[in-house]
């Protein structure tokens, strides 16, 4: 990224972070906690503590940092090299990201970006200018990302409340500030497990190695009576509704399911968990040493803010998570698919100089597609 | 500690004080090496040992619950406490070890006929307090189930690596893991058999008395049967070698000896693709659970730090250390091998 470019990102959000500063806070338990942060264009510094809200908002004016970030481990001495913070617990984290879901609109709205000669185009294999590989994709998320990703956020809510335990009100959701949701679930039983019994977790939400038996299917004289049921709670009645569609239907697919066979009914589970798990990142969850984007900051993949979603189902990101100034900036763009921000539709632009506001200049400058003019 | 019955003493006999037992019934050790009578319960003890090594559970002369007699019940107990006091002489850790294995699959089978028990309640409760008192699970009953809490169900299973252990498998229920009685004690037959273990450990090794001696040596001639062990010579030390046999036996390596190993071969220069496979073998192996601690160990994920091989002296303290005399002068490993200057 050329200086100029940095100078005005770096201006931009530190113009944010000062006028922000009741939406940026320390959580919780602050002394016990690992804080990181980045600066444009250079390295990570990792393993500070911080003791305040004061502390944290020097350390923004002071730094301007691109990114910051904070444990959901909790340590007896968080500012110690790694394997000397004493880790003591963590938070439960899911990350639920579009561009893990697979999703048909995803190839109208990823841009690639050749590294050989610059060429901005809509996703392709090849650079259609040099013909060169060597593409860096940039995902301009649409609605229905967010759609898509706020279903997989209720997905995984219900099965914490209503097969974990999780209670309610400790599931926090917030918008990432780029092209998912982080839900943290406090106070669960889980604070104090490890790595590997959270990936032993995440197994279980994503519907990942399930296996015939536990639902009735036997290798050798299948039972019909201990298939699943509607009202069952768990994945017997998640199952239910996927598989027989309804009450009157149940019969007769558990007969096909009994005609087909053992590994056919295998092959049934492993397509289910597309459907029916919630699809987490699972190696975010079992990391129990990461450090996660603080909640009020700004994300320099786009320059929006990771933020609290209250209801999420309402949640827009694209008015409710860009807080950047009106103030219109010159730059020469190239975008060549659409975007929308605060109620204001973007592009396409083709290699043009244009005149927009500033939050739509940092979006597009965060996502490599756009320089000041 | 919990109140134990007559015959619940020789169900669980590792719950039992010994030294207290042995008072509390008149006794002293010499006894047993003098009095004929008595002697006969040494043979016995002996025998409960070479069943436990030949991998198979003792049967005892307990029927059903019930001892077949009075006179049953505390042979049982001694039995048991002079198995120990010959373990302990001989210092055989790998028998140790095979014994604990068996009396915990012996335990194993009464604590389930206990959690099982709808007529008598006290029987169950028993059971449940064990179950709680030693591994910390808090077993509850709902209608035909026993339920325990998610978090302490996976701590456990996860050493499991049979499919039906994955919690998905598994009944789950408002953060409660459903289970049969067989389920429940089957979770906890690792711990079980740690348990059994480290109390033999711990405990003070008697002094000699002289009929003890016969039985011991051939205690000592049994576990030679057992240990694997030979040396080798090569560009890895005694420590790594022997790590990496174990898991390439599809045993589990402890913890500590993965660590040793993995920033062994990191500080070689292996790459994490190289090292992986290896603990592939491993009764828990999981791909992404392995690679991420690699990936943590070697610093290349979140935290950046790098680990860097235990020295000899912390190997010999996790007993994961089998020097020989190539080792000396060095205190690190990764020195096994290199000239001197
Ligand atoms: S002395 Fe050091 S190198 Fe040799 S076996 Fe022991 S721990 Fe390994
Ligand atoms: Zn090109
Ligand atoms: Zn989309």
């Amino acid at each position: 990224m050329q200086e100029n470019d940095i100078k005005f990102l770096e201006d931009s959000f530190k113009k944010y972070y000062f006028e922000h500063f009741d939406l940026i806070h320390v959580p919780n338990r602050t002394f016990e906690r690992e804080f990181g942060f980045q600066k444009f264009n250079s390295g990570m510094t990792r393993h500070i503590s911080i003791k305040d809200d004061k502390e944290l908002h020097l350390l923004l004016m002071r730094n301007i940092p691109s990114d910051v970030y904070c444990s959901n481990g909790y340590y007896s001495f968080p500012n110690l090299p790694m394997n000397e913070k004493g880790w003591k617990e963590a938070d439960l984290i899911f990350d639920i990201d579009a561009k893990d879901l697979n999703l048909e609109c995803r190839k109208n709205h990823t841009i690639s970006k050749c590294n050989e000669c610059n060429e901005i185009s809509i996703s392709n294999i090849n650079c259609a200018k040099c013909n060169s590989t060597k593409l860096e994709k940039k995902s301009l998320p649409c609605k229905n990302c967010i759609d898509a990703s706020k279903y997989e956020v209720s997905k995984l809510s219900k099965i914490l409340i209503e097969d974990l335990g999780v209670q309610p009100n400790d599931i926090h959701v917030y918008f990432s500030g780029n092209e998912g949701f982080h839900v943290y679930v406090y106070n669960s039983q889980f604070q104090k497990i490890g790595s590997r019994e959270r990936s032993e977790l995440t197994d279980y939400i994503m519907f990942h190695g399930a296996i015939p038996e536990t639902f009735g299917m036997k290798k050798f004289k299948p039972n019909r009576s201990s298939f699943p049921d509607f009202q069952e709670k768990g994945w017997g009645g998640r199952f239910s509704k996927e598989v027989y569609e309804s009450k009157s239907k149940r019969s007769k697919i558990i007969s096909e399911l009994i005609i087909n066979g053992y590994s056919s009914f295998q092959k049934t589970l492993e397509n289910l968990s597309n459907k029916i798990g919630a699809k987490i990142d699972p190696n975010v969850t079992m990391d129990i040493h990461r450090i996660f984007r603080l909640p009020g900051s700004l994300n320099s993949k786009s320059g929006l803010t990771k933020i609290f979603c209250h209801d999420i189902t309402k949640f827009d990101p694209y008015t409710e998570a860009s807080f950047l100034h009106e103030n219109s900036v010159e730059i020469i763009v190239s975008c060549p698919t659409k975007f929308k921000l605060k109620n204001r539709t973007f592009g396409p632009y083709f290699d043009e100089k244009v005149s927009v506001p500033t939050y739509a200049a940092v979006y597009m400058i965060c996502k490599k597609l756009a320089t000041l003019s | 500690m919990i109140a134990l019955g007559q015959d619940e003493i020789a169900k669980y006999p590792f719950l039992a004080d010994a030294g207290q037992y042995l008072k509390d019934k008149g006794f002293t050790l010499e006894q047993f090496g003098t009095d004929p009578d008595l002697k006969q319960l040494v043979e016995k003890a002996f025998n409960r040992i070479e069943v436990a090594a030949d991998g198979k559970i003792y049967q005892s002369d307990l029927i059903a619950d019930q001892a077949s007699n009075q006179a049953a019940l505390p042979r049982e107990v001694f039995s048991f406490l002079l198995a120990i006091v010959l373990l302990k002489l001989s210092g055989m850790t790998t028998l140790i070890k095979r014994f604990a294995l068996a009396e915990a699959r012996r335990a194993e089978k009464y604590l389930e006929k206990d959690l099982a028990n709808i007529s008598d309640e006290s029987k169950k409760q028993l059971a449940i307090k064990i179950i709680d008192d030693l591994f910390s699970i808090q077993v509850k009953k709902q209608d035909d189930f026993f339920v325990i809490p998610v978090s302490d169900y996976l701590t456990h299973s996860i050493n499991f690596h049979e499919r039906e252990w994955k919690l998905i498998n598994r009944h789950v229920e408002n953060g409660l893991v459903f289970l049969s009685p067989h389920e429940t004690v089957r979770l906890i037959r690792k711990e079980l058999g740690t348990y059994i273990n480290s109390k033999i450990i711990n405990a003070k090794a008697p002094p000699m008395i002289s009929s003890f001696e016969e039985p011991v040596n051939k205690l000592i001639i049994l576990s030679k049967k057992f240990s694997t062990y030979t040396v080798t010579t090569g560009e890895y030390p005694p420590c790594i070698k022997h790590a990496i046999k174990i898991l390439e036996k599809g045993e589990n390596l402890p913890h500590s000896g993965r660590f040793m190993l993995a920033t062994f071969l990191l500080s070689k220069g292996q790459s994490i693709e190289q090292i992986s496979p290896l603990f592939k073998n491993a009764p828990d192996y999981n791909e992404r659970v392995t690679l991420y601690q690699l990936n943590h160990l070697a610093g290349t994920s979140g935290s950046g730090t790098h680990y860097s091989c235990p020295s000899c002296e912390k190997l010999k303290t996790q007993s994961l250390c089998f020097a020989i005399p190539e080792c000396a002068n060095i205190i690190n490993p990764l020195q096994f091998g290199k000239k001197r200057s």
